[in-house]
């Protein structure tokens, strides 16, 4: 199918990366699990061994994306793609078995499979298909359904696999859509909602809080064209709300009756509220609505993280977001695998111990270290220089592949491209997409990102 | 926006920002923090626990009761065992050859978790099996020695005393996180009580060791090594040689011999028999269970613990209350015809009659202190009989009985005093008088002291009218003890009463014989000894004897009481017991051998077979 001329202009910045991301996969999953009775690197017997088979099998599937299947077919077949993963995910949760306390894995005899891992793609060529329809139009109520609905009924199914942690990565379309039309407003209150969602998680609900109504003062300055008596407001208040649960050691009511930080704060917002509503009605700004809606939800979402937190999220994810946000609660429990994970990677130094020096990645100190935790070999054994290096090659892929996106003249193409490097980069962490352990993982993400590739060539036509 | 980017270069911005964020983490992590490279859970470094000497403890004169000694824990590294001659290494440590197969294979299926952690094998083998290893260690891969201090005692007394030391246990563990498996903990007496001043503070030695587990090196030339820091000892009350005098009176014999000094609440001996062999105490484990199933209970701390019937003794109580209250002064005279014939009446022993206090005390005349307990309680200065009994409690718990006095000695007990409910209960409400409990008098009934409550009211009586809460320990060597130690508390009876009490409890020991005096076979002249008999009648077989003294009569040195379980009269045991050990401290030697001799060979322990 491919030309001999074409094949000089496959991106080989992104295969070369690809290559190397396996290799180092392949080195730290050999350190990790290394045995001296099982030194052979191919000794199937071992994690190491099947990786190998992992990595041929999937250089074989990045070959016949490149070279046999037509290209045509992903936007032909789009949908079909789309509802057979949906049928998967959906067959999963019957058929499946139960992983970790999750029902999102098939079982193939030597093989496991995450229907959720060809989800995304799927969900990526429907999304990419749809936007890229003459008839479609971002900011239609029509269009927004659809794209709503498209991203979220997968995002819900996974969610029923308890799977929460991959359903968010979902989220990740938003940098799609913002880059399609999205207004950066959106975006910067996805980003605040996720920074809200942090401060809360790492320190309280009442600096959350603060946050958000500092943010919003200075939002409505920008919008209208005020900034300079917004920031004096700001300067104010800051202050004033900082110390507002000091106002219960001067005033007389706290001697009886013991109000939490989060009630004084109020104290001085809700005033503050209430003019900013008074001038919304008076104004009839559709912007002073927004705010103050933009607001309320805030605040609904900073004291339901608490709970969601504390009952939605399963023990390790709880773990995974404690461990980003450096809060170590329990080091014997949950947070065993976080504090673990950092005197490993800690412990490397500057240039590391070297390949098969690490004595933390050893004897399963760290669990899963060949998966979800298979940076800390890399961070023990190759140190600073080693770790900083993969993550420069991240860093790397996921521009080359913004501004290839961005060249494609197919909006079918450029969405794809969006949408994979979206994902790539919400995904990065734990585990690492072509680093860690695992065939369906190793599997989808080469499907993904060799799709992308092939696609690029249309740009030569 | 402010300026065009264009959004692809927004996103690309968004992650670079992101990316660095990880690097400046990754940076802090690797480079900057030094937390993550030295803890202890880092498997490149080799953590040697430093095990610090415990705190010795010492009497009063600043001899030693517990000191320490070398023992050697050996450690097994599992992953460095490579196969050696089993049969060997159970020989010098006296091991069983099955069990150490079966802790080997144990060890071989959890290699993975144990991975190069060094654990436990033998624990407190002796200096003499440590040398052996030592020369054979070639032989034994994998396998080392920690030194940890363990407990000597070369005054051979105060078991029950100092308390012993065990390895945390699990449920301790739990409760005080900062402690290890494999520390050693103060479990009773002085030893548990002054755990926190005792225990010293850990050190490690850290080594740099390879993914082989080789030690390479010693890690940062020793920068980040700790030192252990040894606990600090303590000074006690104790007298050692006194204590180890009172454990050799006692011998045979069941239960409490107790000293107190006066003038500072000090404790000087406090023995209770059958106790703890101290022998047994270093390696306590090894006996426990036969301690804990021996059917005299040397656990059991008598002295502090066990709430008996203070018997005769308690006339003096009465006494004092009596006077306090008005009821009686030191010319009130009551006639005896062998018993106080009202009710169901209480029995005298023959004796001159009638008596006034002092020779009330002096002979111990049951039907005076009928007649006194009754005016109290019965007294027309308050409206009924409930009223007077609590003034009367009122002053008793004042002396301290009835709770627990507040010493250091972690398992002391309150013992009991009667209640208006308990009464209530067993009466009817209201329906009890003065006559109804009128035991009370005479130190029975529903009243339980402890020996050191006896003690501690002996210390009161010498002093005068008040106590320094009796303690164990005068501070170590740093700090000083609590101030509760050295506080007067005053029972609610004046100076002056004290003195006419005194006189009876000075003639009790100091008339001729003949005189009807209850102890003047254990006179001793000279030392002036001012003391109390008590015979208690209990349901366990044969009368309790009791015996409270202190001496000199002026400026008191000592204060003593005796309580021997089953023994009968106080004059036959327990004061020949309690003026021994008086006049041993007063005087250092003992003029009267023939009663110590006695003494020493009297055996009393099969008086309560009939339990």
């Amino acid at each position: 199918m491919i030309r001999e001329n074409e094949y000089k202009k496959l991106d080989w910045q992104l295969i070369l990366c690809y290559l190397v991301l396996m290799t180092i996969g392949l080195i730290s999953i050999f350190s990790a699990v290394y045995d001296e009775n099982h030194g052979y690197i191919l000794d199937i017997s071992q994690r190491y061994g099947m990786q190998f088979i992992w990595i041929i099998t999937s250089l074989f599937i990045a070959f016949l994306v490149l070279f046999v299947i037509n290209p045509k077919l992903y936007s032909t077949l789009a949908w079909l793609i789309y509802g057979g993963s949906l049928f998967l995910l959906l067959a999963v949760i019957f058929l499946g078995i139960e992983v970790n306390g999750s029902n999102s894995w098939f079982e193939f005899g030597p093989v496991r499979f995450q229907p959720a891992e060809i989800s995304k793609i799927a969900t990526t060529m429907a999304l990419a298909s749809l936007m890229s329809s003459y008839s479609f139009r971002l900011k239609s109520l029509n269009g927004v359904v659809k794209i709503a609905l498209l991203i979220l009924v997968p995002m819900a199914i996974i969610v029923m696999q308890k799977e929460t942690g991959s359903a968010l990565i979902y989220g990740s379309f938003i940098f799609m859509l913002y880059r399609e039309g999205l207004s950066g407003w959106y975006l910067s209150l996805g980003i605040l909602a996720i920074l809200l969602f942090l401060i809360t998680l790492s320190f309280s609900p009442f600096i959350a809080v603060i946050v958000l109504t500092s943010t919003l003062i200075i939002a409505r300055g920008i919008l209208t064209r005020r900034p300079l008596l917004h920031i004096f407001i700001l300067a104010a208040l800051l202050p004033v709300m900082i110390l507002s649960p000091r106002m219960g050691d001067i005033s007389s009511i706290s001697q009886s009756v013991k109000l939490s930080d989060v009630a004084w704060l109020s104290m001085v917002i809700a005033p503050l509220f209430l003019v900013h509503l008074i001038s919304a009605f008076k104004s009839k700004l559709k912007l002073f609505w927004n705010i103050a809606l933009c607001f309320v939800a805030a605040v609904v979402l900073i004291f339901s993280v608490e709970f969601f937190f504390e009952k939605v999220l399963k023990d390790h994810q709880r773990a995974r977001i404690e461990n980003l946000l450096g809060i170590n609660v329990d080091l014997k429990g949950a947070g065993y695998n976080v504090h673990q994970s950092k005197i490993a990677i800690g412990s490397g130094g500057f240039s590391g111990k070297g390949f098969l020096q690490g004595t933390q990645t050893k004897f399963n100190f760290v669990p899963e270290q060949s998966t979800d935790f298979i940076f800390c070999t890399v961070g023990e054994e190759w140190g600073f220089v080693g770790s900083s290096f993969l993550i420069f090659i991240y860093l790397f892929m996921i521009i080359r592949i913004f501004n290839l996106a961005e060249k494609q003249k197919d909006t079918f193409n450029r969405i794809y491209g969006y949408s994979l490097a979206s994902i790539l980069f919400m995904v990065i962490g734990i585990p690492l997409p072509f680093v860690s352990y695992g065939g369906s993982s190793l599997w989808s993400f080469t499907l993904f990102l060799f799709i992308f590739i092939r696609l690029d060539l249309d740009r030569w036509k | 926006m402010a300026f065009d980017l264009g959004k692809k270069n927004v996103l690309i911005l968004g992650v670079i920002v992101v990316a660095l964020v990880f690097l400046v983490q990754l940076f802090y992590l690797q480079i900057l923090d030094q937390e993550y490279k030295v803890t202890a859970e880092n498997n490149a470094y080799r953590y040697d626990v430093r095990y610090p000497a415990r705190g010795l403890i010492m009497d009063r004169n600043k001899k030693i009761l517990a000191g320490n000694e070398t023992a050697y824990d050996i450690m097994i590294t599992p992953y460095e065992v490579k196969p050696f001659d089993t049969l060997d290494l159970c020989r010098i440590f006296d091991l069983d050859y099955i069990e150490v197969r079966e802790k080997l294979r144990e060890y071989r299926k959890n290699r993975r978790r144990i991975g190069f952690q060094s654990l436990q094998f033998v624990k407190q083998a002796t200096s003499i099996q440590y040398a052996i290893f030592l020369e054979k260690s070639y032989k034994f891969p994998g396998f080392s020695a920690v030194s940890r201090t363990i407990r000597n005692y070369p005054y051979n007394s105060g078991a029950n005393l100092l308390g012993y030391i065990t390895e945390a246990d699990t449920s301790f563990l739990r409760k005080n996180p900062q402690y290890r498996r494999g520390d050693y903990i103060g479990k009773t007496g002085i030893e548990q009580s002054y755990e926190e001043v005792l225990k010293g503070k850990k050190g490690h030695n850290i080594f740099l060791r390879d993914v082989h587990n080789q030690v390479k090196s010693s890690f940062a030339d020793g920068k980040y090594d700790l030192e252990a820091v040894p606990g600090m000892s303590i000074i006690s009350t104790i007298d050692a040689e006194l204590q180890q005098y009172g454990e050799l009176l006692m011998k045979n014999k069941i239960g409490s011999l107790v000293a107190i000094e006066p003038s500072t609440g000090e404790i000087l001996t406090l023995v209770s028999s059958p106790g703890i062999d101290v022998t047994k105490l270093a390696t306590i484990n090894k006996y426990y269970s036969e301690l804990l199933n021996d059917p005299l209970k040397p656990l059991f701390n008598r002295a502090v613990m066990s709430p008996y019937p203070p018997g005769s003794v308690f006339k003096l109580v009465n006494a004092l209350v009596g006077l306090e209250e008005g009821v009686l002064d030191s010319d009130t005279r009551y006639s005896c015809s062998g018993g106080y014939h009202v009710g169901r009446g209480v029995a005298c022993h023959p004796h001159p009659s009638p008596t006034d206090l002092t020779h009330s005390i002096m002979m111990s005349c049951n039907t005076y202190y009928c007649y006194v307990f009754r005016d109290i309680i019965d007294n027309p200065k308050y409206s009924s009989v409930t009223e007077g009994f609590l003034k009367w409690k009122e002053i008793v718990e004042s002396f301290g009985f009835g709770k627990k006095l507040g010493t250091d000695f972690p398992a002391e007990q309150g013992g009991t005093l009667p209640t208006t409910d308990m009464y209530d209960k067993i009466h009817g409400k209201n329906r009890w008088k003065s006559l109804s409990i009128i035991s009370l008098a005479i130190g029975q009934g529903e009243i339980g002291t402890t020996p050191l409550h006896l003690a501690n009211f002996a210390a009161t009586i010498a002093n005068r009218g008040y106590y320094i809460t009796p303690h164990i320990v005068r501070g170590s060597p740093d700090t000083l003890i609590n101030s509760e130690y050295r506080e007067k508390n005053y029972p609610k009876v004046s100076k002056a009463n004290f003195e006419k009490v005194i006189e009876g409890m000075y003639l009790a020991v100091n008339s001729p014989p003949g005189s009807g005096a209850t102890a003047s076979r254990v006179a001793v002249k000279g030392l002036d000894i001012c003391g109390k008999t008590g015979t208690a009648q209990n349901p366990h077989g044969k009368d309790h004897s009791v015996f409270i003294c202190f001496a000199p009569r002026d400026n008191p040195k000592i204060a003593v009481v005796a309580y021997i379980e089953n023994a009968g009269f106080g004059a036959t045991w327990a004061a020949p017991i309690a003026s021994l050990l008086t006049e041993m401290y007063l005087t250092r030697k003992i003029e009267r051998i023939d009663m110590e001799a006695y003494i020493l060979q009297g055996n009393l322990i099969g008086n309560t077979a009939a339990r």
